[in-house]
């Protein structure tokens, strides 16, 4: 009996000891958590898309938190709404969103353009595009394999006829489609703007029109059409200056291909 | 000073935890996948390696040798090692939060690993003094890193590599972790014949 006692006692002991100095530890030593933090995540959407450029939902409500200088519109997502809540629970003034939808500068579907091979790879724009730019004959245009529907949140993306289609109803503008397409065709725009130059083939015209009924040649009409100056050729490509453009569609309708499209 | 040196070198290479005496394979495997978080892991366990060795040698040579308790070893440093473990990381959450930061989610994971038991172990079955112990604990942790730096290496290439299905996962991986083990018992007998005692 008295070697069993020998045994528990010491090892009992030293647990109560280690117990007790771990329970002062952790009292004395407790890190204040922000109260504010859990009420800051609950007014974020949780999409965790990044868009704000943190780490997820949790790493943006974080930020507000620790940082006052952290903006609180950054949410696009959760666009007026968010920032609107963001603002009370943090006693700021917030400045508006500007909500943005995704856009997909390319129009080639498969009546438009041509395949320049079979391809029966993987699945996947990125591995397509390494395979001499693709299946299509315009290096430029959209692979059609569906990158950009994959990593969207929402499955606003749809592949209709070779082409990406974003639906603009379903659209959060979080971007995420901006980074997965390999040839850099989607981009955001503040939802108001209505005039999108559907075409990014950078060849001459010429050769443009050898791969696609629809893609820009770089005829100019547009940058006379427009009677603000806010579209440009460069690059054998029109671009829109959407600080300027009024959206009214004269380069639109004027379009020799009519790539440039008003939705 | 030599015996040092010797202590150092045979606990990296020789008589390394992961590829010889095949120790902490769990945070070895588990663990290994990239470089960055390898090496978090490995500070992590030098730091606990270290700090459970200063709190199980004077246990061990004051508390329970004197009174006939070693057969108590085994339960005790678990005990001790798991709530010292616990206090770092309160004390680390509080004072030193960029470390906690880098360290943070290894720390729990290590608790009572096998390597910093084994280390604190061998400390003791092999007579060694408190300095001898710690600089065997160093040692210890430095061959650990080693192990876990290298593997993380072996296991970038097998990612590009085209394994069979069967093969994928695991077992290609079990089969590469045996064969820089293989490796490591190469350095048998070397550490001995550099510095003849």
């Amino acid at each position: 009996m008295n070697e069993i006692l020998i045994a528990v006692i010491p090892v009992v002991i030293i647990g109560i000891v280690c117990g007790a100095v771990l329970a002062i530890a952790s009292k004395v030593m407790a890190v204040k958590e922000d109260e504010r933090f859990p009420a800051v995540r609950d007014c974020l959407p949780g999409a965790n898309c990044g868009a704000c450029g943190f780490a997820g939902c949790d790493g943006y409500a974080k930020a507000l938190c620790e940082d006052p200088s952290t903006p609180a519109n950054l949410c696009i997502p959760g666009a007026a709404g968010v920032a609107k809540q963001l603002g009370e629970v943090l006693g700021v003034e917030v400045a508006d969103v500007a909500a943005q939808k995704a856009v997909v500068h390319c129009s080639g579907s498969c009546g438009h353009t041509q395949d320049k091979v079979v391809y029966s790879g993987i699945e996947s724009c990125a591995a397509a595009k390494l395979l001499y730019g693709g299946k299509g004959s315009c290096t430029f245009g959209c692979l059609g394999l569906g990158d950009c529907a994959a990593v969207c949140p929402e499955n606003a993306i749809t592949i209709r006829d070779g082409v990406a289609c974003v639906s603009a109803a379903d659209c959060i503008g979080c971007g995420m489609c901006t980074k997965a397409c390999p040839n850099r065709l989607i981009a955001l725009l503040p939802a108001t703007e209505t005039v999108v130059v559907a075409c990014s083939n950078r060849d001459k015209g010429a050769a443009t029109r050898k791969v696609c009924d629809v893609g820009c040649i770089g005829c100019r009409k547009c940058e006379k059409a427009c009677p603000s100056g806010a579209i440009k050729v460069t690059g054998n490509v029109a671009r829109i200056d959407y600080e300027k453009c009024t959206g009214c569609g004269a380069c639109a309708e004027v379009c020799t291909t009519k790539c440039i499209v008003k939705r | 000073m030599t015996t040092f040196i010797v202590i150092l070198l045979s606990a990296v290479f020789v008589n390394n935890y992961v590829l010889t005496r095949f120790l902490g394979i769990c945070p070895f495997l588990g663990v290994s996948k990239k470089l960055d978080s390898a090496v978090g892991m490995s500070l992590a366990v030098i730091f606990v390696m270290l700090m459970a060795t200063a709190a199980t040698w004077p246990i061990q040579t004051f508390l329970l040798t004197p009174n006939n308790l070693d057969y108590l070893q085994t339960i005790v440093f678990i005990l001790v090692i798991a709530a010292l473990v616990q206090l770092v990381e309160i004390v680390l959450k509080r004072y030193v939060p960029s470390l906690h930061q880098s360290l943070g989610v290894y720390l729990p994971l290590i608790t009572t690993n096998c390597a910093v038991l084994g280390v604190t172990i061998l400390n003791i079955t092999e007579n060694y003094t408190f300095a001898e112990s710690m600089v065997n604990s160093l040692g210890s942790g430095l061959g650990f890193m080693l192990a876990m730096v290298m593997f993380s290496g072996v296991r970038s290439k097998l990612e590009g590599a085209d394994i069979p299905e069967s093969f994928k996962g695991l077992p290609v991986t079990l089969v590469a972790a045996s064969i820089t083990s293989l490796s490591f018992l190469g350095f048998g007998g070397v550490v001995e014949n550099m510095f003849p005692v």
